[in-house]
């Protein structure tokens, strides 16, 4: 029962990440506008984030100090993703080409502010985690339920489901959500009927910044003591996660399991009783997240249901 | 004058003033960032970035073009994909298996006489390349998997693979990297040895160029042909550019998709193989869970070189020449990851350059149509004297007005010709 705990809360520490910074995609995406700059910007909201907690951490602790930090790193990415929305919506310029630059940036921005700054220069942030909840209260003892979602857990996987929740009610439940879907779909039949495209272009990209920046705080903080300007390519696999969704909320969710699991069998599979017994080496189990995501695109691919005007700038004058 | 004026306004050489300006752009941002870490020596860390790999001398220049060269074939990989309409992110899954195979064939098949030896080392690098990127192509065409996705998935898959087939294979377990190829699979110095060295006493200390460069710089040659000279080239890029009336057109996409992804996979196959055949003094591969740094930068590579593939030979050189001039920027505290702000910079810069693009030659076809406009205008008001100075004349010879219209008319005509030159 204890390695079933182990295995739920370690895929919780890997999905929550690419659960959020997938439905970041999902909203940009929504909007027609490509983000491939998820993994800069999760890397820039992590680095100011984590940054303010290391400055922080003596006068500071748990819960506060981490609330604090999950508004910059919001606030972070927000800005950062203002450069995006910038060169695409109103330079009208390829997307994938401002995304590559910004991907550049913030790993070089994060080592190079944090080797200036730092007066021991290096280049990796340690921060003392003292955000993890061992017990919920009262709901912590519930049986298996408690152990399941109540222990060993931080706030953030909460904030994860609820943004989950939110984005769902956004996107199908509300005019804003609905204006969003059109502009990503058919951005000049929005316009038509009074919808500013640019507006909600950019509400889209600046929703994904704000959550990227979020997702970087919440990749760092379960798994890591320190923060050396990586999150390990999550920014690419969120834009995975969210085309295996199919850009749908609740679809990117499974998604973010499926392969939180998967990357937790690989991680983890020493302590797993049946796993750690037989002889595959350590690579191969390595390579298991990856190979299981292509086969179930694979097979789930045939009918994509992408925006039909994602990463096309809309430009007023054409038909 | 006027061919200077076709030279400013033609393609070649706005796509290259736009990538030199945004160069510029990006290189006073990096001023700015090293004026504001460190005041003082921010004006001789800046020319220490300028110099770039002259700051060692020839040696220093041999070892931008040695870097250059798994650039130039990474760039080539994602540019190609570029002009046939995928995004081929997984440059560094297909880098790291060709040089896999490469350094696998190097120190393993030592049957092989020296030229043959790495020779087959090179095809097999490019081979291996090529498989890691049919597997999505496959995905793409067949199934509709979305190149991006898949490539990224097969950079993960590839880095695991690697590393596991060099620990199996070719491990030096005291270094924790591969182990070094034979001799006969080195690859021979191809005349670069007569140029990039430093006098070291009477030794010669030289540079790891080798003939790597020429192979690169050929396939380029060769790609730019591929795609501009050979109806093949024209399918794939009738396929970017419009996959339905292409479909229409009866070429056959899918077999396109495919073939566009081999390629591209087999260019950066080879680029792995070109940069782990260099010997003693070259790289080898790190066991480590990184994906290979070279096989990202050929996005920017193949951005600033616009996807042309000789554009993409002096963008690789370029990016190989200020990222050397950063490794040397150490010497004055300042951290080389200036570099990477910089070349980001740049890339962010081009990607408005495309519209500087269409700009400039608007201004500069503006300017001369306001030229011509005057000219018109200046020509009509003199019409106009010579009509009102005739119709004087005319009034005062009484003469008839025939003759008047006759005149105005051909000076008008005269005029409306000078508008249209």
């Amino acid at each position: 029962m204890d390695i079933l705990f182990l295995v739920f809360q370690q895929t919780m520490f890997f999905s929550i990440p690419l659960l959020i910074v997938a439905l970041g995609g999902v909203f940009t995406e929504r909007s027609g506008v490509t983000n491939i700059a998820l993994d800069g910007m999760m890397i820039m909201g992590a680095f100011t984030s984590i940054f303010f907690i290391n400055m922080m951490q003596g006068s500071m602790k748990g819960q506060p100090l981490l609330i604090i930090a999950i508004l910059i790193a919001v606030a972070t990415g927000m800005i950062f993703s203002l450069l995006h929305a910038y060169a695409a919506i109103n330079l009208k310029a390829d997307q994938i080409i401002s995304g590559t630059a910004l991907n550049m940036f913030a790993p070089a921005f994060a080592i190079f502010i944090a080797r200036m700054i730092q007066t021991n220069g290096v280049q990796q942030i340690n921060f003392n985690n003292t955000f993890r909840i061992s017990s919920v209260p009262i709901l912590g003892d519930i049986p298996i339920l408690g152990g399941l979602f109540f222990k060993n857990t931080y706030i953030t996987t909460y904030l994860g489901f609820i943004i989950l929740i939110l984005s769902v009610i956004v996107l199908y439940k509300t005019k804003f959500g609905l204006r969003l879907r059109a502009c990503g779909e058919h951005p000049h039949s929005a316009d038509s009927v009074g919808i500013s495209v640019y507006k909600m272009r950019y509400a889209g990209v600046m929703i994904s910044g704000g959550l990227a920046g979020l997702g970087g705080l919440v990749f760092v903080i379960p798994t890591s003591t320190n923060f050396n300007a990586t999150v390990s390519g999550y920014g690419f696999l969120a834009l995975a996660v969210m085309i295996f969704g199919q850009w749908k909320p609740l679809r990117v969710l499974f998604a973010a399991l499926f392969f939180g699991l998967m990357k937790t069998i690989a991680s983890a599979y020493s302590v797993i009783p049946l796993l750690a017994t037989s002889s595959i080496p350590s690579d191969v189990y390595k390579m298991i997240p990856f190979i299981a995501t292509l086969i179930v695109l694979a097979f789930s691919s045939k009918s994509s249901q992408a925006p039909k005007a994602v990463g096309v700038p809309y430009d007023k004058g054409s038909r | 004058m006027k061919r200077l004026k076709n030279l400013l306004i033609s393609n070649a050489f706005n796509n290259a003033y736009s990538s030199i300006f945004s160069i510029l752009i990006g290189l006073l941002f990096g001023f700015v960032v090293l004026l504001f870490s460190n005041p003082s020596q921010a004006v001789d860390g800046f020319v220490i970035i300028l110099k770039g790999g002259f700051s060692t001398g020839a040696k220093g220049m041999g070892q931008v073009l040695y870097f250059a060269t798994p650039l130039i074939l990474t760039g080539l990989s994602v540019g190609f994909a570029f002009k046939t309409g995928l995004f081929n992110i997984g440059a560094a899954g297909q880098f790291i298996m060709g040089a896999f195979a490469a350094v696998y064939i190097g120190a393993k098949w030592t049957f092989l006489p020296a030229p043959w030896h790495w020779i087959a080392a090179l095809v097999g690098a490019a081979l291996i390349g090529g498989l890691w990127a049919l597997i999505p192509g496959l995905l793409k065409a067949y199934l509709n998997v979305h190149e991006v996705i898949s490539t990224i998935m097969m950079n993960y898959i590839g880095m695991y693979m690697a590393n596991h087939l060099v620990k199996l294979y070719v491990f030096d377990s005291k270094k924790n990297l591969s182990m070094n190829v034979e001799p006969s699979a080195v690859l021979p110095k191809g005349g670069m040895d007569y140029v990039f060295y430093n006098h070291l006493g009477s030794a010669k200390d030289l540079s790891t160029v080798n003939c790597g460069i020429w192979i690169a710089i050929v396939i380029a040659i060769l790609m730019y042909i591929v795609l501009n000279k050979t109806t093949f080239g024209y399918e794939l890029k009738a396929c970017g550019l419009n996959p339905d009336a292409s479909k229409y057109a009866g070429i056959n996409e899918k077999r396109n998709i495919v073939l566009s992804m081999v390629i591209a996979g087999m260019l950066a196959g080879l680029g792995g193989g070109l940069l782990y055949l260099s010997g003693a003094n070259g790289r080898r591969i790190k066991v480590v869970d990184v994906l290979a740094a070279e096989g990202f930068n050929g996005i920017p590579v193949a951005l600033l070189g616009l996807s042309n593939p000789i554009g993409i030979i002096f963008s690789a050189i370029f990016i190989s020449y200020i990222t050397q001039g950063g490794n040397y920027l150490q010497t004055l505290d300042f951290v080389p990851e200036v570099i990477d702000i910089i070349i980001a910079c740049i890339i962010y810069f081009s990607a408005f350059a495309l519209i500087f693009r269409s700009i400039l030659p608007r201004i500069i076809k503006f300017s001369k149509e306001r030229k011509t406009k005057q000219n018109a205008a200046d020509s009509r008001a003199t019409a106009d004297a010579q009509y009102q100075a005739q119709e004087d004349t005319a009034r005062a010879a009484d003469n008839g007005l025939d003759n008047v219209t006759e005149t105005t008319d051909s000076t008008q005509a005269e005029s409306a010709e000078e508008g249209d030159q």
